[in-house]
């Protein structure tokens, strides 16, 4: 029933990435994704499951940033639209019909589903590459950004997944 | 050895807990035997036990304490509350080793020489030679080892057969099961799709034996609350002791069982706040005497189940909360403006007592008002799930009801649709189904009053909701909004019943109750989510929340845990919330009557509007109904088109009210102001924020011509309690309001059993007034029930019939009714109130 393109080895009983001394790491392993064409990253050590289109069911009144919850194995999932989340624009109906991937992470002992467009690679990236974020940076995003990383052409901004999640 | 002790440490501690109760027990009823033997062998086991494992000191308290017990028992001594006082402390001391020895696995040094004398010498102390004391040598094992495997046989309960097992595993189980269910059931609904027949009967058996498995897992997480109480009664009796106040803690609904490990977490909360009630809320003795109420001061725990909630009451009548203080301290401390406050409702600012550090205890005592106040009880609830809520009423005492989620149920689930979203509603709150619309069935159709959407559901106007607007779901895709057929799911919150409209009802399910994400719990209308068979997620609907969201009976809960009532499901008081309909005739002032006693709203075109000597009718459903002009005399000439009608109406009986125009529904407590009273109206009240005049329905009844009532006569009932038992909800609606308007508190349920029922939930009443006809448990069982035993055994009774001949007013002495009353007959009903009260009050 899940079209899981399964990644979920490393993070069972792992302790999530917050819970690393990240000063004494000399890189950091993040997943990449996309998000309405801005790439991002997630600690992989928070990332539990990445899973293909779910069904999603809405959640009335809920945050707009609550896409709403599916069921993963038996465990109820609440899924966070990250366009919404960042303030990027809808998917539009063209791209929405093939939906968005699910990467799930866990907070607190719930699970959470960021939707995001794609999900790319598993990458380690050296800290001293990392630069903090632009001071111009929108505020929305400097809240839940940890820094920026430059990959090749492309700018990754580093999610914070705690603070992805601090809605409402 | 050391599992010898292990098992030594879990057995006294579960021991002293016993005796804590047993003794406080024991003091109240010094004569009871059985108990005085429980506590004796309890002790006597410990002191055994302690021989066999060689810890003398403990258990030279012990045998101390024993000493002072076998002279009870055997008579040689009464038992004293400074007896009492010692054992509890000689078991303190016990308690002080046996924590010491889990935490280092051996006996502490020290002596207890002080407290030994002391025990010793209230062994002798009785006037009557006792044997010399007994040597107290630490060394010396007192009884053989064996003691400890004596039996009590005298008591007969043998200890029932248990294993430890740890609450991780039991964790785990309950998952593993609730995964069990949700596949179940997902192969229940391949198997409802499939036809094959083939698997049908093992299914069956499958299905059968998960259901089992799941109610007995469920069991082993559950414990009565009784558990957490099992130290408030040492508590309690301590409390009065070190404050010189006589408290009486009654404690209901023991065996209501939560999760344990909900149990774990309100334990230190619920502490907390008993020992608030006897040091805060009572008065002194002597402060009680002088407010008029008896010397000794109740603190009441009740705890029951709701809807998939359980509710746990917390009640003194002491000397409540004091609106004057709260408010100065909130303006102290700056939580609110002057201004602010004087616009505030009094139970919000009940509400600051909720506030970190806000404690209005004029002084620091040892037990409590150290700042660790109601903040932190409120922040423990809240993180489990829970809400906390004061209700209180300067003289008369304060009461705190906590709601507790049940995190971790498995309850059946009605599955509808709105919009194009499916929601579970649970079963529990589901009172019926009901079609409405669709094409010319003859069936009920929605209705509306001014914009809200009403359903005339046999002889009463339910308020609906829409659950689609309710949610917000697009209007678009909810068929109800376009008028075709949709269903009525009929609730009952509490007194309250409402509709909530949905457009489609698929089936039944079990559904594992998952507390939603932290980020949603804001959103009240939910009480959880869940996995259905076919694997989708899905919300469940809370149907407290929606009434609350929506208004209907909002204060239900709080109304009647004020006055610490258990609730049966039709109770009916008149000071909880009341829907009104709001109408105009005559002049500008808004009018209005309870919702509950219209029957219908007609629009009757005036050509079919006669006269017969001067008043106007109408044919209505094949009779004459007499119509009665609210606004002067009626006149043909000057009518409108169409005339508003409020028609009352009981079987057969019809009378239409012509109104001008109706304005609106709302919920409201009413508080009446009689001042300024005119004939037809019960004098005015403000509702929706407009000076509103009170329809005396029994007024304008009257003036239909049919003898519905005798005069009325206002009547102080100085807010005593009756109980109306009646079954038809037209007489009980005319009754509340009418025993309400002379000023008595009243409580109405629909049957005898309900009325049975409350007396068993220890419901307080001072006189009962039940019709004679109904369903079931009629009024002569119910009287001879009554007058069986039980606390109402000596209430006065009035019987309330149609049927008033001397036959039946004979029946009636002799099923055990004080007074007899024709049914439509107020002023004899309030009088023979008046008189009976006032005899029970002589007697």
């Amino acid at each position: 029933m899940q079209q899981s393109v399964t990644l979920e080895a490393p993070a069972h009983g792992v302790p999530a990435a917050r819970d690393i001394p990240l000063a004494e790491e000399a890189a950091e392993v993040f997943l990449t994704l996309s998000v309405a064409g801005q790439l991002c990253g997630v600690p992989v050590l928070a990332v539990r499951d990445v899973l293909g289109v779910q069904a999603i069911t809405r959640i009335p009144l809920a945050p707009a940033e609550v896409a709403g919850s599916l069921n993963l194995r038996g465990r109820i999932v609440t899924a966070i639209d990250l366009r919404c989340r960042l303030g990027l624009p809808p998917r539009d109906s063209g791209e929405g019909a093939r939906g968005a991937m699910s990467v799930v992470v866990e907070r607190d002992g719930e699970l959470y589903s960021l939707l995001a467009d794609q999900v790319g690679e598993v990458l380690p990236l050296p800290r001293a590459d990392r630069a903090p974020n632009p001071p111009t940076l929108d505020p929305l995003w400097r809240e839940v950004s940890r820094g920026v990383h430059r990959l090749g052409e492309r700018l990754l901004i580093l999610l914070d997944v705690e603070r992805i999640l601090a809605i409402g | 050895m050391d599992d010898l002790l292990a098992d030594f440490l879990t057995e006294t501690n579960e021991g002293l807990v016993a005796l804590d109760a047993a003794l406080v027990r024991l003091e109240r009823t010094p004569e009871d035997a059985p108990t005085l033997s429980e506590v004796f062998r309890i002790v006597h086991t410990i002191k055994g036990t302690c021989g066999f494992l060689g810890l003398p000191r403990m258990e030279a308290v012990a045998h101390a304490a024993e000493n002072v017990l076998g002279r009870y028992r055997d008579g040689a001594l009464q038992v004293s509350q400074g007896g009492v006082s010692l054992i509890l402390r000689a078991l303190d001391a016990i308690r002080g080793i046996v924590s010491e020895l889990e935490a280092s696995g051996a006996e502490p040094a020290g002596d207890d020489l002080p407290l030994i004398a002391a025990l010793n010498g209230a062994a002798a102390g009785g006037g009557v030679p006792a044997p010399p004391a007994e040597p107290l040598d630490a060394a010396q094992p007192a009884t053989p080892p064996g003691a400890r495997a004596e039996p009590a046989p005298e008591t007969g309960a043998a200890p029932p057969q248990t294993i430890r097992v740890s609450v991780e595993v039991l964790e785990d189980l309950m998952m593993l099961v609730s995964e069990l269910v949700l596949t179940r059931n997902q192969l229940l609904q391949l198997a409802r799709n499939g036809a094959d027949g083939a698997f049908a009967v093992p299914l069956q058996r499958l299905s059968h034996i998960t259901s089992d498995l799941q109610e007995g897992v469920m069991k082993t997480r559950m414990q009565p609350i009784g558990n957490a109480w099992a130290k408030l009664p040492r508590l309690v009796r301590d409390l009065g002791v070190e404050l010189g106040k006589r408290i009486e803690l009654e404690m209901r609904g023991a065996e209501t069982e939560l999760d344990r490990q909900v149990l774990e977490l309100i334990k230190d909360p619920l502490t907390h706040m008993v020992r608030n009630s006897g040091d805060h809320g009572l008065e002194t003795p002597q402060e009680r005497r002088r407010a008029g109420k008896p010397e000794t001061g109740r603190i009441t725990l009740n705890a029951y189940h709701e809807g998939g909630h359980i509710i746990i009451e917390i009640a003194d009548d002491g000397r409540g909360l004091s609106i004057e203080r709260i408010r100065a301290k909130a303006l102290v401390q700056g939580l609110a403006t002057e201004a602010e406050l004087a616009a505030m409702p009094e139970r919000d600012i009940q509400r600051f007592i909720f506030h970190a550090g806000f404690s209005t205890a004029a002084a620091v005592t040892a037990v409590s008002g150290r700042g660790v106040g109601m903040d932190v009880v409120k922040t423990n609830m809240e993180r489990i799930g829970g809400t906390i809520e004061v209700r209180s009423q300067e003289g008369q005492g304060t009461a705190f009801i906590i709601k507790i989620p049940l995190t971790l149920a498995i309850v059946s689930a009605l599955i509808v649709q709105a919009g194009s979203e499916r929601f579970a509603i649970p079963q529990i709150g589901v009172v019926e189904l009901v079609r409405v619309g669709g094409e010319g069935n003859g069936g009920p159709q929605l209705e509306h009053i001014k914009d809200a959407p009403v359903l005339r559901l046999r002889d009463r106007l339910l308020p609906l909701v829409s659950l689609a607007g309710l949610l917000r779901l697009d209007p678009a895709q909810a068929a109800s909004a376009a008028g075709e057929s949709a269903f009525v799911v009929v609730t009952q919150v509490g007194p309250h019943a409402f509709g909530i409209i949905v457009d489609r009802v698929f089936d039944t399910e079990e559904i594992v109750v998952k507390p939603v994400a932290p980020i949603l719990r804001h959103v009240t209308m939910f009480s959880g989510n869940t996995i259905l068979g076919d694997g989708s997620v899905i919300m469940i609907l809370d149907p407290n929340g929606i009434a609350r969201a929506t208004g209907v009976g909002s204060e239900a809960v709080d109304a009647e845990a004020e006055r610490g009532r258990a609730r049966p499901a039709a109770a009916m008081l008149s000071d909880a919330r009341t829907a009104l309909l709001l109408f105009r005739a005559g002049d500008a002032t808004p009018k209005a009557v309870p919702l509950g006693l219209i029957a219908r709203l007609e629009d009757v075109p005036r050509e079919q509007i006669e006269t017969a000597g001067r008043r106007p009718l109408v044919q209505y459903r094949g009779r004459l109904m007499p119509l009665v002009p609210l606004s002067g005399p009626w006149d043909p000439a000057a009518a409108p088109a169409r005339q508003q009608v409020l028609v009352f109406s009981d079987g057969e009986r019809a009378m239409g009210l012509i109104v001008d125009e109706i304005l609106d529904v709302l919920e409201e407590r009413v508080a009446i102001d009689g001042t300024g009273e005119r004939p037809g109206y019960l004098g005015s009240a403000v509702i929706g924020g407009k000076v509103t005049e009170m329809l005396d329905t029994a007024w304008w009844l009257r003036q239909g011509g049919e003898d519905w009532f005798g005069g009325a006569t206002a009547l102080a009932g100085q807010g005593r309690r009756v109980l109306v038992v009646e079954d038809s909800a037209f007489f009980r609606n005319l009754v509340v309001p009418a025993l309400g308007a002379a000023g008595y508190a009243v409580t109405a349920v629909a049957d005898a059993r309900e009325a049975l029922r409350l007396r068993d939930a220890g419901a307080g009443f001072e006189a009962v007034v039940s019709d004679i006809t109904m369903p079931g448990m009629d009024g002569y069982d119910l009287a001879r029930a009554l007058r069986e035993g039980g606390a109402w055994r000596d209430l006065p009774l009035i019987a309330l019939s149609g049927r008033a001949g001397p036959a039946d007013i004979e029946r009636g002495r002799l099923a055990g009714f004080t007074d007899y009353v024709a049914k439509f007959d107020r002023a004899a009903l309030l009088e023979s109130l008046r008189q009976c009260l006032a005899t029970a009050t002589a007697a």
